[in-house]
């Protein structure tokens, strides 16, 4: 690296702007009167809490995209493999109050199951699903990533298989008999903790919840890039051959940050859930993990902070494009997808550090 | 074929054979009122020595069209009331009551028709007729089926009606019927008769019957298998020649040019819609020639692939040449852009193609397989298009030239190679090949926005399982993964084996990275 993106006063600008919208978005909802033109209305927070979820992915796939190098197509799989943890525990809490009124979940009421299948044992324990959302997305990305690192998969072909493994996860989660509700997936929540989760105190746990793990992922991920292990990550990523010869095997370093981003995932996805109260198996459709990709290529790579602003821009276009011109989300998308390629090859704080670089 | 027009024919062809037995007023009450079992016991009797009357008046209890004044049944025909033993009109009050037939009665009243159908004059009739009459058969059709089997003139027919024959010989009380009729049902090939035979068995007391039972059991079963595992070959190979074509043209961009092109599979979208608007423009302007526009939509979708990737390469990919990872997210940003294009344009619905009339039906081979005729034609299409691209590349100074850049694009450009054009000619080749098995795809599946999202995935498997670069591995890897797929599908439904089928190719990667043909000396 030859010199710092930003500098030091920069990184507290933008620390500052998150702690804000940490603060200020459930003073601008809960306590500015509704007529007011600076209120914010629940669909307005839900959205920002919704994007931060992505933000979180966004960040994951710098990490092991910018900063290594591997571009993961499959970054949807960890996103609803957390989200579907997360589901499973919130579809135990709607308890006898669903359509039913059955113990079972709905979609087992249905499809006549009379018990619950093993691998819903878990779900009825909060601190279990804490740590299945970590530890799920965690363990399929290890064994995934051991295998191939292992046998030294890489560029083009590493994310052509994450591609497939995205792919077969989707088909897998579609099914009925796999007992993650087929394509209807999760839905109708009711409770979290024993808490109801349509009220405004719970939306707005979720909100700074939300915020705080985005930023505490963020502080974690500027530290780990930073450390020695981080400059081994990019070293990896511009030349693995050479990082093999001084010494290190790349294996470990591309594993370890591969789970890391994995899990990161994870939790974006058991947050996103609760708080747009749906999760089925089309997250996991290749486009959505391409996508990722995409928030993270318009921020701009390596940077941290860039793929934060990706997910908000790309994400805050397509809210606003998809009601106001529904037609024109998909050019801009793929317009987008081509131009951040073909122009703004590091993105929007690329062109920013450029501008201003211009100028002085 | 309408009831109706059917119902007309049978007892067209009734009056002609001018049978002796007529319908009698008392068998016609026998018929319709009483107990079920009473019923079926007279249908049983009236099917054995039916006429046109007969036939009409089962014909009418069938389709509801029989009510009862009294105890006396009087068909309805237009509203107005009939008798069915003479025909003339007869009033029908208020107070006549419908016939009710249960689900048995039903049963039975198809099977009975089925059974009178057997002699109608249309070769499909009675086709059709054999069919419904399998594993329904007893004794009480015999006489029907023997009259209609000395009638038969249509070999395959012939050969299903001494099945139909053997099959209610079966139920008969005399032993050397029995043994007869097992010993004939070796010879089937329907996946009915296995059910007959094991059915039989379980009630079978006779020693040599029974053991003549099993002979012919194991052999339907034996041979049945077979059908099942051409069959699955069959499908096999039908899926693999359309994951060749699916793959070939990506073997191209991304085997050979090194593009990870995301937007082949739009590509071959655009293939299908082309064909689509050739298929209306034959409805509209050529109606009389409508079968063969699927032989003018050929090259008018390759042409149409051809451009649209030609238009890419010159505007975008060209900037990304050695930067794979990019020409991935570009690519994709392409595809999405062209499948909105062609919902503006088409709407988002799939639109109908239809088969050209050649194409539609197969060939029999056996009782459980039969090969559609669509599916052949994609076979051999693949074979063509397989040749086409081989010659070209192998043989034309053109391909010549793409191998040439690929291999050391600043030497073949010191040699004079205008290299920039061969990129955007061997890119057009790719898209237009792309475009041929959209015009392929449109035959067998849906024609719809979506369509290349769903073969996008396969098609870059086969391509990284064969190996870049190579067309020989591309053909292996559709082939095997074809096969593959669909015998894993016949064990384990058709989700789990693709997602099988995604987790061997994951594994197999991890075995041989570079694919099965690995390419030879520096690669990229």
């Amino acid at each position: 690296m030859s010199k710092p993106l930003l500098t030091r006063s920069a990184w507290g600008a933008w620390l500052v702007a998150l702690v804000v919208l940490c603060a200020v978005v459930p003073v601008l909802n809960l306590w500015v009167p509704a007529d007011s033109v600076f209120h914010m209305s629940d669909f307005a927070v839900a959205l920002v809490g919704k994007i931060m979820c992505y933000a979180i992915c966004a960040l994951a796939m710098d990490l092991i995209w910018g900063y290594t190098g591997i571009l993961s197509l499959g970054h949807g799989v960890f996103f609803a493999l957390g989200g579907y943890a997360m589901g499973m525990y919130l579809m135990r809490q709607i308890g006898l109050d669903g359509n039913y009124k059955s113990a079972l979940p709905d979609f087992m009421v249905f499809l006549d199951w009379k018990t619950l299948p093993w691998h819903w044992t878990l779900s009825d324990s909060f601190v279990a699903t804490l740590l299945l959302v970590v530890l799920v997305p965690g363990l399929v990305a290890l064994v995934f990533g051991f295998f191939a690192f292992r046998s030294r998969i890489k560029g083009v072909y590493f994310s052509i298989i994450t591609q497939a493994m995205t792919f077969a996860a989707m088909l897998l989660f579609f099914r009925n008999e796999t007992g993650f509700g087929g394509n209807n997936g999760f839905t109708d929540f009711k409770r979290i903790v024993d808490i109801p989760i349509a009220t405004t105190s719970m939306r707005m746990t979720l909100f700074v919840m939300t915020a705080a793990t985005l930023l505490s992922f963020f502080l974690m991920a500027r530290w780990l890039v930073g450390s020695k292990f981080g400059r081994v990550l990019q070293a990896v990523r511009d030349a693995e051959t050479r990082v093999m010869f001084s010494g290190y095997n790349p294996i470990g370093y591309k594993l370890t940050i591969w789970v890391i981003s994995a899990m990161m995932c994870g939790v974006a996805g058991a947050l996103y859930v609760p708080q747009v109260g749906i999760i089925n198996p089309s997250e996991m459709s290749p486009a959505n993990s391409i996508e990722i990709a995409i928030w993270a290529a318009v921020g701009g790579r390596a940077t941290l902070i860039g793929p934060i602003v990706g997910a908000f821009l790309v994400n805050g276009a397509k809210s606003w494009l998809t009601v106001t011109y529904p037609e024109f989300w998909l050019y801009f998308l793929g317009a987008l997808f081509i131009g951040v390629t073909l122009f703004l090859p590091d993105g929007v704080v690329g062109l920013v550090k450029k501008l201003k670089g211009g100028k002085a | 074929m309408p009831k109706r027009i059917i119902h007309v024919l049978l007892i067209a062809m009734f009056c002609i054979a001018g049978r002796a037995y007529a319908l009698s007023a008392a068998e016609a009450k026998s018929l319709a009122v009483g107990e079920g079992d009473a019923r079926i016991e007279a249908l049983r009797a009236a099917v054995s020595h039916a006429d046109a009357k007969t036939l009409a008046f089962i014909q009418a209890l069938s389709d509801d069209a029989v009510k009862l004044v009294g105890e006396t049944p009087v068909l309805v025909v237009d509203g107005q009331g009939q008798d069915p033993v003479t025909g003339a009109p007869v009033a029908l009050p208020e107070t006549a009551e419908d016939v009710m037939n249960n689900n048995r009665m039903r049963g039975e009243l198809d099977t009975a028709l089925a059974a009178l159908k057997l002699l109608s004059a249309d070769a499909q009739v009675r086709r059709d007729a054999v069919k419904t009459l399998r594993g329904e058969v007893d004794e009480s059709k015999l006489p029907l089926i023997e009259q209609a089997l000395a009638a038969e003139t249509v070999a395959d027919i012939k050969d299903q009606l001494g099945l139909l024959r053997a099959a209610a010989l079966l139920g008969s009380t005399e032993i050397a019927k029995r043994l007869e009729a097992a010993q004939a049902l070796g010879e089937s090939t329907q996946a009915a008769t296995k059910t007959l035979l094991v059915e039989r068995l379980q009630v079978e007391t006779d020693g040599s019957v029974k053991a003549a039972l099993h002979k012919s059991l194991s052999a339907v079963e034996s041979r049945l298998a077979w059908g099942d595992r051409l069959g699955a070959l069959f499908s096999g190979i039908s899926l693999g020649s359309i994951l060749l074509l699916v793959a070939l043209g990506l073997a191209i961009t991304y085997g050979l040019m090194g593009v990870i092109n995301m937007a082949h599979g739009e590509l071959m979208m655009i293939g299908a819609y082309a064909t689509y608007v050739v298929q209306g423009l034959f409805q509209k302007y050529l109606p009389g020639a409508f079968d063969w526009y699927l032989l003018a939509s050929v090259p008018v979708a390759f042409a149409t692939s051809a451009l649209v990737g030609a238009a890419l390469e010159r505007s975008v990919i060209r900037f990304l040449y050695g930067r794979p990872l990019e020409t991935l997210l570009a690519t994709w940003g392409i595809s999405l852009m062209l499948m909105q294009l062609v919902r503006t344009i088409f709407g988002a619905q799939n639109v109908g193609v239809e088969n050209p009339r050649w194409m539609s039906g197969g060939v029999q081979l056996m009782g459980n397989l039969s090969l559609p005729y669509n599916r052949l034609v994609i076979v051999g299409f693949a074979i063509a298009v397989l040749v086409g691209v081989w010659f070209l590349i192998e043989k034309t100074r053109l391909g010549l030239f793409v191998r040439g850049v690929t291999q050391n694009r600043p030497i073949a450009s010191c040699m004079g190679v205008n290299t920039a054009r061969i990129d955007t000619y061997a890119f057009a080749l790719g898209s237009g090949i792309a475009g041929l098995a959209g015009c392929a795809l449109s035959q067998v599946g849906n024609v719809g926005p979506d369509l290349g999202q769903g073969y996008i995935v396969d098609s870059f498997m086969v391509v990284v399982l064969g190996g870049v670069g190579q067309l020989a591995g591309t053909v292996y890897a559709a082939m095997g993964l074809g096969v593959l797929n669909k015998f894993l599908e016949g064990w384990t439904g058709a989700v789990l084996a693709k997602i099988a089928v995604l987790v061997f190719i994951i594994i197999f990667i991890q075995k041989r990275p570079q694919g099965i043909f690995a390419m030879k000396g520096r690669e990229a």
